[in-house]
């Protein structure tokens, strides 16, 4: 007896939930999924923020086809297996445009079930190379760089800018410098014009790196690359001057630290490093910022500014698109250029974002400079 | 063969291994005397780099010059890094001496631990920029792509403090005392041996070589943090098992062995298997000769 009164009880909600989106359809449905508790929220969290603060201010102004902007929130807790009935529970519950998953791999348990049911899916965060590049999504669209966007900037400036043919790649074993070193090695191969002479992990903590500063100058090298953080770059370009070589040391955003700087001294002099675009300057990162230190009333945390960025993009998308069919969205997306907090931006055909990413810093007298 | 290359990383190797001699030195001895591995030895070695640094930064300030910062800094550091051994073995190490062999080793680790979280809370967890104190004379400028003037330093000291040790131990009546207590602590008590008094100068000396390797390699590496010893300790420590630990020229021979092969490992090889060849170095050699390559075999009475 129970059984079936449960089951009825199951049947009775099934039919509620399916009934919902007819009473609801006067509302945009932004889904925004993501690590909203656990280990990782606070990667998660401020897009929630961002999606309340941007659908607030589209509000007040009249919503988007003239109609209120409803944020429902999922929690994937950053876990593949959550993320599925993460995706599973927004398309139920008729998400329009879904805002996230925060973390790759939760993004990229999700996507099959966003595609299946056309829904166009923009990350803030999931910065795995693949997700865009292997072209399985075409309904998925980021807001921040691909991981290998990096070591592309920085290749592409050694050899093209600095004239740089043959080049040492090296990195400290992590997971974030070997990546670098690994794709920037990839892209010296794939063009053609550079060779990589040299291709080394080294050890954290070592005590002095002299023997892989011998084989960098036994090698022929005319840059290096280092894939890594600052204690390491810091020790290795002192031995490099130490040793007399004067070649260029470019790279990435763990070494555009001003913690380099200050340990490396005068040593740091004209080392090459990567990390995201100034945004500063921009009135709409401001804007995004002092609107969330009002609501809030505190700074916004981890991929808040790209989080908003993409609010305004898939709300904008909408309004062009004059409707909320995922094609004609997804078209707007590509052709129509939106004013962000990360800049003015429009999406490639794989759905990165063109105009965001990462530009060349370079100490000058002791501060990093952006490099035009 | 390419010879260049070679003599490259040959003396980078030497460089290295003088390195970890240095601090090998203080590991051996303190083990020769009373059996333990003094964990805390790499700790006494960054808070040397650290005092220095402090001293160097103010003396920096009214514009001394380089040469007599370094020398006055070491002299400080010295100073302080023997006070803080001989501390150390009062409070952490005399109270344990007669209990079982692996409370005093727990009570090593727990130093370590407390000098290391007292420079984090006292100084600073960053990463600090540390002065070049050693200047570069003209002279050694034809040969700076091989090794520069903080190199030849690091080398010229281990290898006098070595030899310093070495006669120290073999003609001074203290060097007497010091070599009877590591062979029968009892009888050279009986004997009218202060064993007390050998032991903490056994710190003291352990302690102050730490402190110069602390101010010579900080200053050839330029920065220091406060885990520095860390690493430096526990590569220090595969040199002093590697040539045999308790003996004082087997920390040195140790040192260069575990350098030059790092280094060559490093050249020829690859950097990504560096730790790991020389690890294997020490397995091999731990085989063939359980003491090390100088210790001596020592049948245990029980």
């Amino acid at each position: 007896m129970r059984k079936g009164w449960f089951k009825g009880l199951v049947a009775g909600l099934a039919v509620a939930v399916m009934a919902c989106p007819a009473f609801a359809a006067d509302t945009i449905k932004f889904g925004v999924a993501g690590a909203h508790s656990g280990d990782l929220a606070s990667y998660g969290l401020p897009t929630v923020n961002a999606a309340k603060l941007v659908a607030k201010m589209v509000n007040a102004k009249g919503g988007v086809l003239g109609k209120q902007v409803e944020v429902i929130p999922q929690d994937d807790q950053c876990k593949p297996e959550l993320a599925t009935n993460a995706a599973t529970k927004l398309v139920s519950d008729g998400a329009n445009v879904v805002l996230g998953h925060i973390c790759s791999g939760a993004t990229k348990a999700a996507l099959p079930i966003y595609k299946e049911a056309n829904v166009v899916l923009m990350s803030p965060s999931a910065t795995n190379p693949a997700l865009t590049q292997s072209g399985d999504y075409p309904n998925f669209f980021r807001t921040i760089a691909s991981d290998d966007q990096q070591a592309k900037l920085g290749v592409d400036f050694t050899i093209d800018k600095l004239g740089k043919k043959k080049i040492a790649v090296l990195h400290d074993k992590g997971d974030y410098g070997k990546g670098y070193a690994e794709y920037a090695k990839q892209f010296i191969e794939q063009g053609g014009k550079g060779t990589v002479v040299l291709f080394e992990g080294v050890t954290p903590g070592a005590v002095d790196y002299s023997a892989v500063v011998q084989k960098i100058r036994n090698s022929g090298a005319e840059a290096v690359m280092f894939g890594g953080y600052h204690p390491e770059a810091s020790k290795i370009v002192q031995q490099l001057r130490k040793k007399r070589m004067d070649l260029p040391f470019v790279s990435d955003d763990g070494v555009k630290d001003d913690t380099f700087i200050k340990v490396a001294g005068k040593d740091a002099e004209g080392v090459y490093a990567s990390s995201s675009k100034d945004v500063s300057a921009l009135p709409l990162y401001k804007e995004a910022i002092e609107a969330h230190v009002k609501e809030f009333g505190a700074e916004p945390g981890a991929f808040y500014k790209e989080a908003y960025a993409a609010s305004l993009a898939l709300l904008n998308a909408i309004e062009k698109a004059g409707s909320t069919d995922s094609a004609k969205i997804m078209n707007a997306l590509r052709t129509e250029f939106v004013e962000t907090s990360v800049g003015k931006i429009k999406f490639d055909k794989r759905g990165d974002a063109e105009g965001v990413g990462f530009s060349m810093y370079q100490v000058k007298n002791g501060k990093y400079v952006e490099l035009k | 063969m390419d010879w260049q290359y070679f003599w490259e990383l040959f003396f980078g190797g030497l460089t290295r291994g003088s390195i970890y001699a240095l601090i090998a030195l203080g590991y051996t001895m303190v083990y020769g005397i009373i059996e333990l591995i003094n964990f805390a030895h790499g700790e006494v070695y960054m808070m040397g780099a650290f005092t220095a640094l402090i001293v160097a930064g103010a003396l920096g300030i009214y514009g001394f010059p380089a040469l007599a910062i370094l020398i006055i800094a070491a002299a400080v550091a010295v100073i302080y890094c023997a006070a803080y051994g001989l501390t150390l073995e009062k409070i952490a190490y005399k109270p344990l001496r007669d209990a079982p062999r692996l409370s005093p080793l727990i009570s090593a680790i727990g130093m370590s631990i407390f000098l290391q979280n007292y420079v984090i809370l006292a100084q600073t967890s960053d990463f600090m920029p540390f002065p070049n104190l050693v200047p570069q004379p003209e002279f050694l400028e034809p040969i700076a792509h091989i090794m520069g003037a903080s190199e030849v330093l690091i080398i010229v000291t281990s290898a006098v403090s070595m030899a310093a040790l070495t006669l120290f131990i073999k003609y001074t009546r203290m060097g007497k005392a010091m070599r009877a207590t590591a062979q029968n602590r009892k009888m050279a008590m009986l004997l009218g041996i202060d064993a007390d008094k050998v032991i903490s100068l056994t710190f003291v000396i352990g302690s102050s070589l730490a402190a110069v390797g602390g101010v010579l390699i900080a200053s050839h590496v330029g920065q220091v943090n406060f885990a520095i010893g860390f690493i430096a300790g526990i590569k220090a420590f595969t040199a002093a098992v590697l040539g045999g630990i308790g003996s004082i020229p087997g920390a040195m021979l140790g040192g260069l062995v575990l350098g030059w092969c790092e280094s060559f490992a490093t050249g020829y090889i690859s950097s990504d298997y560096e730790d790991a060849l020389a690890f294997a170095l020490l397995v091999l050699i731990l085989i063939f000769r359980p003491s090390g390559i100088l210790g001596k075999a020592k049948t245990q009475k029980v």
